[in-house]
């Protein structure tokens, strides 16, 4: 059959960015599928790149900009299988679709896993209700895929600052940038009380890199894209993969099927902006869509492992705010610039906790230290009238709130899935993806355990108040049967859906991101972890997608 | 370690009144100009009648009366710290995202393609509906009187206000936050692309 390309790669977020990198370095063809458009680079002179992001509230925060828009291509939510076919029509994570993916609109938070996160089984488990599992790979293996992943994104950070970090081989390629003031508060707090807070390491560069600029520390960061392209997002991937010349980017292009004869994959069906069907033929299909799109299009294409879209995870965030007297002006500066790992790490008082909940263990999550930022957002939180003019100036939101967001570990568990909605349509006519998702008990305990401590850093810190929630929203009515939007998760982390194990019957895809139905379709996203960890998932996803190309390219 | 300059203040800008309305008729333009007025109201500060609110939702209402439509500024800079302004020049649609847009504004009004998820109302219906349960007389009517009216329609002055905030406090390209008044009066200097801020300025109290 004659063929444009060895490899077709479905996404350019992250995942499939670094894949096409690491194939065109290894000498093969490769075409990537982008749903979203582009808005990262010139596709007829790849060094010179786009510039349509910009600092401006409405258009990210309002008005979709980076898609997918929720009417177009909607998602669906429900807590439990019995509350009916769903509970909610429209956003549930929608991380960009665009080109870049979720690189483009993250402030570029990039963690390791440690150790123990790839051994969560042995190490701490089984948990009832849950489904936990070993990676098929340790740190060990992992561990210079992450030091490449470092590199090719470009990571700012200071090794040995945080105590609780997994060995490394090398420094970070950049030093940490300008902590920001309410960190600088925040952070002194933390360790006063005992905790190791340090500067997070980020895919914003600190200093000129990779032909990049240094963040100029705007303040328009997680949930915007970059307007001087100083961010880690996977423009550098993309780029130089496709300055090889071996590499085609197609945006508005939506994949819609994976064709398949005697258990190979022989390429996609996929559909352009006038909503004309087309096939592409290829060697290999590398799978980068994002741990909701990626098993939705394998549903959509017919395949039928009954794991398929299982075990997915979020973050279950616990969110703890203070108010400072002082000014904090955290619109300065990037989204976050400090963290602290002590509540990733199981102590004899989390397991005392666990015990009296009839738990073997809880974790938390890493804690990201910082404020909120814009006016549009905090003036509608206010009341109007006389008020509002009051509260915009004292500005107890925007410029005196200091927090935390706890990404804590959501443990895996089979009814936590994304299939396909029997009903609700995308524009294209296909069925959109379905997330059933109700947290553990194990996150519920961890919250309220590790809560209290994060107020109390906050009060240490200086607050007059200090409270905490949680996301999904499980406080009152929203878990009683009555079901409201605040039972979505706001987490943008979610992996799991095609778990890797080296069992066929319990796993999707192999350690290397291979189909076992199908090894010529190769998963380069977050959708193989087995577990969730309490770390965001780029930087790992990205080290996985070197690893598991590098295998694909031979 | 960052670039960041060193202006400290907005720069001036200049007032540019709307010539004329995109969508709202006198009345209704005047309607929302008054509940506006209301919502972010004047005091020692400007509120939302000196920033100009009505000509942002307008601007939302009347998007496509303009082309490309007032739906997304362009980038990266707006000129107000440097680089080439490029905020006025909006953003083409894709056929798709037009379809979205104009079913978000306009409504599904009975269109098949609109109405793959079922019917919806528009922000143009919306915004007539809430206008008329406000009264003809609402202009003429005293303040004690025109909050009633807007507690009375809560979820209209819920819309009204989420917008209001748009008006008051996002980028003057699309037509509020006039001479850049929201943001001066809260001491936020709004992009600051390509000047950015320096080191000490994020790192200091």
């Amino acid at each position: 059959m004659s063929r444009d390309f060895d490899v077709i790669v479905v996404g350019s977020g992250p995942g499939g960015s670094t894949a096409a990198d690491v194939l065109t370095a290894a000498g093969k063809s490769v075409v990537v599928f982008e749903r979203g458009r582009n808005r990262l680079i010139d596709l007829d002179n790849p060094s010179e790149l786009l510039y349509e992001f910009s600092n401006d509230e409405i258009k990210f925060w309002s008005r979709h900009f980076l898609g997918p828009d929720p009417w177009l291509e909607p998602r669906t939510f429900r807590l439990r299988e019995e509350d009916g076919p769903r509970t909610h029509v429209g956003e549930v994570n929608n991380l960009p679709a665009t080109v870049g993916g979720g690189g483009v609109h993250a402030d570029g938070k990039l963690p390791r896993f440690r150790e123990d996160d790839f051994r969560m089984l042995s190490e701490l488990g089984p948990v009832e209700g849950a489904s936990l599992a070993d990676w098929p790979l340790d740190y060990d293996e992992l561990e210079p895929c992450y030091a490449e992943a470092e590199r090719l994104v470009g990571v700012a950070g200071e090794a040995g600052a945080n105590p609780f970090a997994a060995w490394r081989s090398g420094p970070y390629p950049m030093p940490p940038g300008a902590p920001m003031y309410c960190a600088v508060l925040t952070t002194a707090a933390a360790e006063r009380l005992g905790y190791h807070p340090y500067p997070a390491p980020t895919g914003c560069n600190s200093v000129p890199y990779d032909g990049r600029p240094a963040c100029n520390n705007c303040g328009f960061c997680g949930y915007f894209g970059c307007p001087i392209h100083a961010k880690g997002d996977p423009v550098a991937s993309l780029r130089r993969a496709l300055m090889t010349g071996k590499a085609a980017l197609r945006p508005d292009a939506f994949v819609s099927r994976i064709l398949v004869e005697n258990g190979r994959a022989t390429g996609v069906e996929w559909i352009d902006l006038d909503g004309e069907r087309h096939i592409e033929t290829a060697d290999s299909v590398v799978l980068a869509a994002g741990a909701m799109e990626t098993p939705r299009l394998l549903l959509l294409s017919g395949f039928d492992h009954p794991m398929i879209g299982r075990n997915l995870m979020f973050h279950f965030q616990t969110l703890t705010f203070g108010q400072l007297p002082v000014r904090v002006h955290a619109h300065k500066g990037r989204s976050v610039t400090h963290a602290h790992d002590d509540h990733i790490v199981v102590t004899s008082g989390a397991r005392a906790a666990a015990a009296e909940a009839g738990l073997p263990f809880i974790k938390g999550g890493l804690v990201e230290h910082g404020g909120a930022a814009h006016p549009t957002l905090e003036a509608k939180f206010y009341p109007w009238g006389p008020t509002h003019k009051e509260m915009m100036r004292a500005s107890p939101m925007r410029d005196h709130l200091v927090g935390f967001t706890m990404q804590g570990e959501d443990l895996p568990q089979p009814t936590n899935r994304v299939d396909l909605d029997p009903d609700v349509r995308d524009v294209h006519g296909f069925p959109v993806a379905r997330v059933t998702y109700h947290p553990h008990r194990h996150e519920l305990v961890a919250s309220a355990f590790y809560a209290p401590k994060l107020e109390a850093i906050l009060r240490e810190a200086g607050a007059v108040w200090a409270r905490s929630t949680t996301s999904p929203d499980v406080s009152g009515p929203a878990m009683d049967g009555r079901r409201k939007m605040g039972s979505v998760p706001a987490s943008r982390h979610v992996v799991g859906t095609c778990r890797m194990g080296s069992d066929p019957a319990t796993s999707v895809c192999d350690e290397w991101g291979r189909l076992h139905s199908t090894p010529n379709v190769v998963v380069c996203d977050s959708s193989p972890f087995p577990t969730g960890a309490g770390y965001g998932p780029t930087l790992t996803l990205v080290a996985l997608a070197i690893r598991n190309a590098r295998a694909l390219a031979g | 370690m960052t670039t960041g300059g060193t202006e400290t203040a907005l720069p001036p800008a200049a007032y540019t009144p709307a010539l004329m309305a995109r969508y709202f008729d006198e009345r209704s333009y005047a309607v929302v100009r008054a509940a506006c007025a209301r919502l972010i109201p004047t005091d020692q500060d400007p509120g939302a009648e000196e920033a100009g609110v009505v000509d942002y939702i307008d601007g939302l209402l009347g998007a496509f009366a303009s082309d490309p439509p007032l739906i997304w500024a362009g980038g990266p800079f707006s000129g107000r710290f440097g680089g080439a302004p490029g905020f006025a020049t909006f953003h083409r649609l894709t056929p798709a995202e037009e379809l979205a847009w104009r079913t978000r504004i306009e409504g599904s009004l009975g269109i098949p393609e609109r109405e793959r998820l079922g019917p919806v109302v528009g922000l143009q219906e919306r915004y007539q509906a809430g206008i008329s349960a406000l009264g003809d007389d609402f202009c003429d009517v005293g303040p004690e009187e025109q909050d009633e009216r807007l507690r009375r329609h809560d979820s209209f002055t819920s819309l009204l206000l989420e917008h209001a905030c748009e008006g008051m406090y996002g980028a003057p390209e699309y037509g509020g936050n006039r001479d850049l008044v929201g943001w001066r009066y809260i001491d936020y200097l709004g992009d600051v692309q390509p000047r950015g801020y320096s080191d000490e300025e994020v790192s200091q109290p």
